[in-house]
């Protein structure tokens, strides 16, 4: 073995890279959350909105036109549950298990002629001067454009939901549905923007998987990323800066153990490779002590009744 | 406009209607969608309903039936306790894997042993597997209030590399010429869970998920606990103030899901599938999910559910065959069962009514 060859300016700048997919699905659950609604579909959301950018990457030329086309699939499908959960008022946690399992089936039918194609390439976003400073560099300033959206998103988020009166509302629905619908705010309106959001988000999490992480298409290549986007939002207690946080610390857990495989470290590949569910069930357990930042509804049913 | 009106109590019938209600529209639904594909709906969805009962062939496809319908019948009674309960176990493939590994190591250690032990000693341990494996989801939420569903579904994943690793190494057939894959347990008579009936497929994992089904219908109808998985999941506040312990109960549900899906792989790799490979493990373990809401986490309705699940798992494989269908048409049309099934349960405890001017 020969730890040596890890380069620790690539690890770091590699690190960004595999946190995005999950920064973005774990953004848009946030905002899910904090309307009150839980939504376990992130995982088939994902892999449909994989499917879609690439499918439509691919047939375009455009990545960008396919991450348009991915947070339109993943909102697409969000509608699906948002339909169940809101107007048929079907339990959540049901609900988004269903969502996963139909969209892994869907993905895999969509996905069928995709299998093996090379998707366009993402542009690097190429600032002259700053990508050539030594370390400093390759870490912060040459990423494709798409690393730099998810981190520009977690800014939008964390100031809608402190600085301004829509996410003040979008709070209170999630806090206490009875007590924003008596306040005369349209508590299945604001949730059903919010999980179409969160649909988005994650359907853009999935394409960056298949264009730009792996880039390729294969079935359920997610492989959970969508269920660790899920701890994520409760490892961050429900704060947009802390997505951030947890997300690198994820992709830093991948980078590691891929970097440790190349190396040729004296442990089993398939050892290594559990080790970022391992990790995630690890944090979840040393943070499910603080449960007070829950938002208050979260995942019960809500029925106006008069 | 269209309004929601909440009954005075949940509908009865409802309750047995919106089963086959679903799976109507599931029909009409996949229809739609095999059409899209360029297939003959009416063909498709006869082939997946009709062919495999029926057809030409049936008397190949009807055993078949009941290897299909076991494990996921084993694993949805033990899903379906903990749902009862609010108690979320969706790692139910992970406890099926160890399950499968658990019973096929006992097996693979004592071969070549021709001792009448072993069978039984794997049925223990691949029941130990499972349910060890749904204790640490169990144990992490008593002890530190950690998200089961998270847990359990993470654990899905640990159990798919563990399995991978077991096929490339430990277990690895010494006489496979490096291939991945354990020894075949079929060619091994001890260990080999053969059909008790020549031919009907029955083996002894469908003689476990009647056996099942039973324990489960008189826990739930009949016994203290089986009250209070019921009592928990209609009101919680109201169990706790009539003493019901909910760790207890959250140690209970997961562990019998977790054994009984240890079990499921158990026989499963002990039987039809003979071998512990990379690919062992097919999904049962998610599919089980549809079934438990599908039959309405009744005992009986879970039976009957499980066969009509395993239907589209054979009649999928020989539309695949016959139609060129792809298999993940077969996926998503048994996705989109558990979506209208939620869609139409609404009417179980609302009603549908017209009223002319919006309500305030």
């Amino acid at each position: 073995m020969d730890l040596s060859s890890i380069n620790p300016i690539l690890l770091l700048a590699s690190l960004m890279v595999a946190a995005t997919p999950i920064l973005l699905a774990a953004l848009g659950e946030l905002v899910v959350e904090r309307a009150g609604v839980l939504n376990l579909g992130v995982e088939g959301m994902m892999i449909t909105g994989a499917i879609c950018g690439f499918a439509i990457a691919v047939e375009t030329g455009s990545p960008v036109v396919g991450f348009i086309g991915a947070a339109l699939g993943g909102a697409l499908l969000s509608l699906l549950f948002a339909g169940l959960t809101q107007f048929a008022l079907a339990n959540q946690v049901a609900s988004g298990l269903a969502l996963t399992l139909f969209g892994l089936g869907l993905s895999a039918l969509l996905g069928q002629s995709y299998v093996g194609v090379k998707p366009p390439p993402t542009a690097k976003l190429d600032i002259p001067l700053l990508g050539d400073i030594p370390v400093l560099g390759p870490i912060v300033f040459a990423h494709d454009w798409m690393v730099y959206f998810g981190l520009a998103l977690t800014l939008v988020v964390w100031a809608l939901l402190k600085f301004t009166r829509a996410g003040l509302i979008l709070r209170a629905v999630g806090e206490n549905h009875d007590a924003a619908h008596a306040l005369g705010y349209k508590v299945v309106r604001v949730r059903v923007l919010a999980i179409l959001f969160g649909g988005a988000c994650a359907g853009m999490g999935g394409a960056y998987l298949s264009l730009v992480r792996v880039p390729q298409w294969t079935e359920g290549m997610t492989a959970g990323a969508g269920w660790i986007a899920l701890a994520l939002v409760v490892f961050a207690s429900w704060k947009a800066g802390r997505v951030l946080l947890g997300a690198y610390l994820f992709g830093g857990v991948t980078v590691l153990q891929l970097n440790l495989q190349a190396a040729g470290v004296d442990i089993p590949v398939e050892y290594l490779s559990m080790s970022p569910y391992l990790i995630t069930i690890l944090v979840l357990v040393i943070l499910s002590a603080d449960r007070s930042r829950a938002p208050g509804s979260l995942g019960r049913v809500f029925h106006a009744s008069s | 406009m269209l309004r929601l009106e909440q009954r005075p109590q949940p509908s009865r019938m409802w309750v047995y209607l919106t089963p086959l209600v679903a799976v109507v529209i599931t029909m009409i639904a996949g229809g739609a969608l095999f059409a899209a594909l360029g297939k003959s709906p009416v063909e498709a969805i006869a082939t997946i309903f009709w062919e495999p009962l029926f057809g030409e062939f049936a008397f190949y496809y009807r055993p078949q039936l009941l290897v299909k319908a076991a494990p996921l019948i084993l694993i949805a009674i033990g899903l379906s306790l903990g749902f009862r309960a609010g108690i979320w176990n969706i790692g139910a493939e992970g406890q099926y894997i160890l399950g499968a590994i658990c019973g096929a190591g006992v097996a693979l250690a004592a071969y070549p042993s021709e001792s009448v032990l072993i069978f039984p000693a794997m049925i223990v341990a691949g029941a130990f597997g499972g349910w060890a494996w749904g204790m640490i989801p169990a144990l992490l939420r008593v002890k530190f209030g950690t998200n089961e569903i998270l847990v359990s579904l993470m654990l899905v994943y640990v159990a798919e590399q563990l399995l991978a690793a077991m096929s490339l190494g430990l277990m690895r057939n010494p006489e496979g010429h490096g291939f991945p894959g354990s020894r075949n347990l079929q060619q091994y008579e001890a260990a080999h869970n053969a059909e008790l009936i020549a031919g009907s497929g029955l083996h002894w994992g469908v003689a476990a998920a009647l056996i099942a089904v039973i324990f489960a219908y008189i826990l739930l109808n009949r016994h203290i606990l089986g009250y209070h998985i019921r009592l928990t999941g209609q009101a919680p506040r109201a169990a706790r103030f009539a003493g019901v312990r909910p760790n207890r109960l959250i140690l209970f549900c997961l562990g019998t899901s977790g054994a009984l899906a240890g079990l499921a792989g158990m026989f499963e790799v002990a039987g039809p599938s003979g071998q512990i490979s990379i690919d062992f493990n097919v999904g049962y373990g998610f599919t089980a999910i549809i079934v438990a809401f599908l039959g309405r986490l009744h005992p009986v309705g879970i039976m009957l559910a499980g066969l009509l699940m395993a239907l589209t798992y054979i009649g999928g494989e020989i539309a695949q065959s016959n139609l060129q269908l792809p298999a993940a048409a077969i996926q998503l049309f048994q996705g989109m069962l558990l979506f209208f099934l939620l869609a139409v349960d609404v009417l179980v405890q609302f009603r549908l009514r017209w009223t002319r001017t919006e309500a305030a």
